[in-house]
Order: C-alpha cells, then structure tokens, then sequence
C-alpha cells in the first residue's frame, strides 16, 4: 500500500480505485473511476440495481388517481396513487409489446392505456381490457402477466419515496440508518407536512455523477468557488454571521452508515424556517420570529432552533442530496455516460405556509442554486473542469481526499470525511456486497 | 417614468414604423449581450424592471412567487447578476463564453398608455470550450416608449426546451 500512494500506479481492479491509509492519513481515488464506461457497467450493477433509490415525494401524486412518470436507474417508471389513494410504482413498460404506457410527465387518470395497440390497465397496474373470446387463452390473464409490473420493492419514509429493484434489499428504514434523523429535521418543519413546489428542474452536467455526490456536500469549496454569491447576499443585506451557534464551518459533519453522510452548521444567509435577515423587512421579522417559537415550543429549545436556525447538506448514498439550506433542495442524478450526468431538482416547502415567505423560499432558492443560480452554475463548472481534468489520468492518476485525517474527534465540514464515507461505500458495494 | 415622458411622444399601435423601430431596439439589445456589453444593456431596463426565466414546459403566465423560476430577478437582483457576471470569480462564464443571439417573428401584440407588449423568437447559442450550448424559445417584453431611449420594464425569457439540456444559464439569453 505504502508504494501504490507514493508512487502510485495506475490501478487494474475496480477495488483498488479507492485507497486508504489510515496510519499515514493518506486517501486517494482513481480518477478511472470518472472516466471508465466499464465502470460505469459495473455501477449499475452493483450501486443502482441494488441501493435504494429516491423515487419522489408524496405531496408529488396527492390526489388519489394522480400520476408521475419518472427515470429512476435507468429506468422509466410510473409513480402513482391508485383509486384508493394506495401508493405505487410501476415499471413504465406495456407487458404486451413494451411501449411505455403513460407518456405525459404528470396527470390524473382513471386508467392508463397503451397507444400502441390498447391494451389497458387499471390505477392499481390490473389488466382491464376486454377482447372477445378467441382473441387470448384463458391462462393468458393468470399470475399478472397482463398487469403492470410493479417495481420489487417501493417504501417510504416521512413521505420520501423510494425503490429497490433488487428484491431482497435489506428494509429502507435500515438503508437510512442514521439519516432517518435528518429527514425528520426536514419533515417537522410543519404541522401540516410538506410539498414539493411546482415541477422542479431538469439539467444536464458534462460530468460523472460522483463528482456531484461529493460536491453537494462538499464545504471546503464553498468560500473559493462561491465567493460571488456571499458578495451578494452582503450586498443585499442577507448576509448573516452573527450567529450564537458558531461560525460557518464549526458544527461539523457527522458520518450516518451506509455511505451517507451530513454536514451541518450555523447559517450565513436567511431561512423562511425560521431565521430573519434584515432584507425581508421588519414585516416579515415578526412572522418568522412565530415560527422560531412554534419549532421551540413543538421540540424544545435545542432540536426547535436547530431546525430553525442550522443548515444540513446531506448524501444519502448513492445519490440522493438532501440539501436544507437557505431553501430546502433535494436532488438526484444519473449518469447518462461516465462523463455526463441528468440532475433532477425540487423545491421542497412547508405545506400551506405564508404566501410571502414561500415568495421569498423561491427565490432563495434560485438565487444560489439551479441552473441560473449565483453559485450552481460555478460548481456545474468546476465539476465539469475536473472531468476535463481526467484526460490527463494516465500521467496524474489519483485524486487525494486527505484533508482532515489527522484531526482527533468530530471531523470538520471542511474536512473530507463525508467523501471518503461515500467512497468506502462505493468500494464495497463495487466489490460485491450488499 | 423620466420626466419628459409624454404620452404624445409614444407611437401608437397602428404606428406603420412601429414594428421596424421595435426590431432596431431589440437587434441593439441582442448585440449588447453578443458583445458583453452587460453594462449597457443593463441601461436599457428601466428602473423597478423584472427579467424572468419561467420553468420549462409551464406555460407562458406562470408566477414566480408560487412556481420555481430559473431566474425571477427584480431590478436589485438583475443589477447584482449584471455585477456577478464582471467578476473573474463569476467561473462559469469565466473565461467568458462566446454568445450569439438571434431574434425574430417580433410583433408588438398590445400599446397601453404608451407600453408596448411585444413579441419574438429567440434562438441563443453559447459557446464554450468545445461545447455549444443552443437555447430557444420566446421573449415577451413590455417596452415603455414614452422615453427617449425607450426602457424594458420586463423581459420574461420562455424558453420552449422540454429540459435545460446546457445545464447552465449563466448568460442572458
């Protein structure tokens, strides 16, 4: 091990691809692993075939009957509520010749039917059609081979969706592990639930998706990459660094099992839940020093403002970001090739809030992040730099996540720990284990 | 309103040359923002002006207080993307990236009180580092044509996209 990080060959295997030596602090990745479509296969197999993965909320499909169409690994898949309100996911895929059977984004439908030659299916995915006889055998019908298939394994948490297409996964709560503690954080920041705002957006990364998992949770680049926008938010008056619960860097990251990881730490900018900054106004002070309290009085002094004060950028593995910062953010993405990736974002916002403070949650929201965002676009750029970067992976090989191996006790969000969570992660699922 | 506004001053909508100085007005935009010359077509927006980027697919009268917007700048914030954009640590349009902006089917569709409603097709292409970036859609302005130089008090960009294919929308398009 000494050799391969002091003069480190380029490596074979896909486990070699991630090195870690405790005693000397050293942790390195391959940048292969960015670049290679065979490693990109093997994910699929290995990470996306087997992990759970964010398939939507509920506030998405409220009513009963209501529908979603969605790509999930790879997938093209129907997220719906059937007549009575039971939550499915079907593989969007006709059993009879294959065409995708619902091809609006969004809708509400009694039934779904197949253009291509009309075969039809009830909301709960069963066959409806009626041929006359002659067309099919009776044996046609049985063991559901004419229904909609259902995905192998869909279950929720705090009405966050998500599947499994391996079967015997282990349970979502278990998969969660420590992360079920920070959804709650999102999850009681209203009485009457939470809703994802609008449709959400769409947009493509000319870089390999891991390099978003690790920059959504990344601080250590806050400050050099998104200078412009702490330039605005002091320009404007939203900047905010006087908080009691320390300095932008101080509370730290905290490592939830499974590959997932969070940081957390006092916020520099405003929070519609529940931290005023003087540009919303003295009018908005009041409304929002009500939900302070609400949060303190629901949860007690210490959980009730570290819901309204902290923010969280947290990854649960392999690539759902659930970011509850100056707007609550929650992203997906997918690799289209080892160089490209599809990223999904929402909004998500307290159901029935203030009509002026989801105003201002929206615009916080695209103020830092999106595609016309003051700071996205600058990590969409340093990311695809760095894939640019990767031409040169057979002279410069490794990528070096170290930073804060020495340290004694709870690693720092600027440290890298929450990478190196992620990548031990990504080594022993691409070595085979569940 | 600048104070030797007058609505006699404005050109009515059945103006025969209203149409053609609309167009001279948008073509001077368009080569602003081809040029870089942020500065100046900012100048162009009249005070307490909006720019707006919609979400894609949405329709064309979506409200950026309930609907999550690419981009729902008021004058501040428009001014502060303008700023952003000049810095060198604005990266993604760092080094700049070469844009060009093509307009046409401009129509001036409405004249209240010497506003005009104007619209047109857009096609913008950005270019950078080997990967050109294609955006198109829809401009929708209101034009206050009481001033001399005429003001856009709001241009609200409907980009027809089913997704944001370049990813990003660091320029204005």
């Amino acid at each position: 091990m000494d050799t391969a990080l002091v003069n480190p060959e380029i490596p074979s295997g896909d486990v070699d691809m991630v090195v870690e030596d405790r005693e000397r602090h050293l942790f390195r990745v391959a940048r292969r692993a960015f670049t290679e479509q065979s490693v990109l296969e093997r994910e699929h197999d290995t990470i996306f075939d087997r992990c759970w993965l964010y398939l939507g909320h509920g506030s998405e499909i409220a009513g009963n009957c209501d529908f979603i169409t969605r790509a999930v690994g790879g997938r093209e898949l129907i997220f719906n509520r059937d007549r009575g309100g039971a939550v499915h996911a079907f593989l969007n895929t006709c059993p009879h010749r294959g065409a995708m059977v619902v091809r609006e984004r969004k809708g509400n439908a009694l039934s779904f039917r197949c253009f291509y030659h009309g075969w039809s299916f009830n909301v709960n995915g069963r066959f409806a059609s009626r041929f006359e006889e002659g067309n099919y055998g009776k044996e046609h019908y049985g063991g559901g081979c004419a229904d909609l298939a259902q995905v192998p394994r869909l279950e929720s948490y705090r009405d966050f969706w998500f599947v499994n297409f391996d079967r015997n996964a282990m349970s979502l709560a278990d998969y969660l592990a420590g992360a079920r503690e920070y959804i709650d954080l999102v999850a009681d920041q209203s009485e009457a639930g939470m809703e994802v705002v609008g449709s959400g957006q769409q947009y493509r990364i000319n870089a390999n998706w891991k390099l978003l998992a690790e920059n959504s949770i990344d601080a250590f680049h806050g400050f050099p990459v998104h200078s412009t926008y702490f330039d605005y938010l002091k320009n404007i008056g939203s900047l905010r660094m006087d908080s009691g619960t320390g300095d932008f860097t101080a509370r730290g990251m905290t490592d939830l099992g499974n590959g997932h990881a969070v940081i957390e730490y006092a916020s520099p900018w405003g929070r519609p839940i529940a931290r005023w900054v003087p540009s919303w106004g003295e009018e908005k002070r009041e409304l929002v020093e009500r939900l302070r309290q609400n949060l303190v009085q629901r949860f007690g002094e210490e959980r009730g403002l570290r819901i309204a004060e902290t923010s969280r950028n947290m990854l649960i593995f392999p690539n759902l970001v659930i970011n509850d910062i100056m707007a609550i953010t929650i992203r997906t993405f997918y690799p289209e090739a080892p160089d490209r990736m599809t990223v999904s974002a929402w909004a998500l916002a307290a159901r029935g809030e203030d009509s002026e403070l989801r105003k201002l949650r929206l615009f916080n929201f695209l103020e830092f992040l999106g595609p016309g965002g003051f700071a996205t676009p600058d990590d969409q750029e340093a990311l695809e730099n760095c894939q640019r970067g990767y031409k040169n992976r057979r002279e410069v090989a490794w990528n070096d996540i170290s930073k804060g191996m020495p340290r004694v006790g709870r690693p720092m969000n600027d440290d890298e720990e929450q990478m190196r969570c992620f990548w031990r992660q990504w080594r022993q699922r691409m070595a085979g284990a569940r | 309103m600048n104070a030797d506004a007058s609505l006699a001053g404005a050109p009515g909508l059945d103006d025969p040359g209203l149409r053609s100085r609309m167009e001279d007005f948008l073509y001077l935009e368009a080569d602003l923002l081809d040029e870089w010359r942020i500065e100046e077509w900012f100048a162009m927006f009249a005070e307490g002006a909006t720019y707006e980027v919609p979400p894609t697919g949405d329709g064309d009268e979506t409200d950026p207080a309930t609907s999550l917007f690419y981009i729902a700048d008021d004058y501040v914030r428009l001014r502060e993307r303008i700023e952003r954009l000049k810095k060198k640590e604005a990266h993604s349009e760092f080094p700049r990236s070469r844009q060009r902006h093509m307009i046409g089917n401009v129509r001036v569709t409405g004249m209240d009180a010497g506003v005009a409603e104007v619209s047109c097709n857009f096609v913008t292409w950005r270019a950078k580092r080997g990967v050109v970036d294609t955006y198109y859609g829809k401009h929708r302005y209101r034009i206050d044509c009481t001033c001399r130089p005429w003001k856009i008090k709001a241009k609200r960009s409907i980009l027809d996209m089913d997704m944001l294919y370049p990813g990003k929308l660091t320029i204005i398009v």
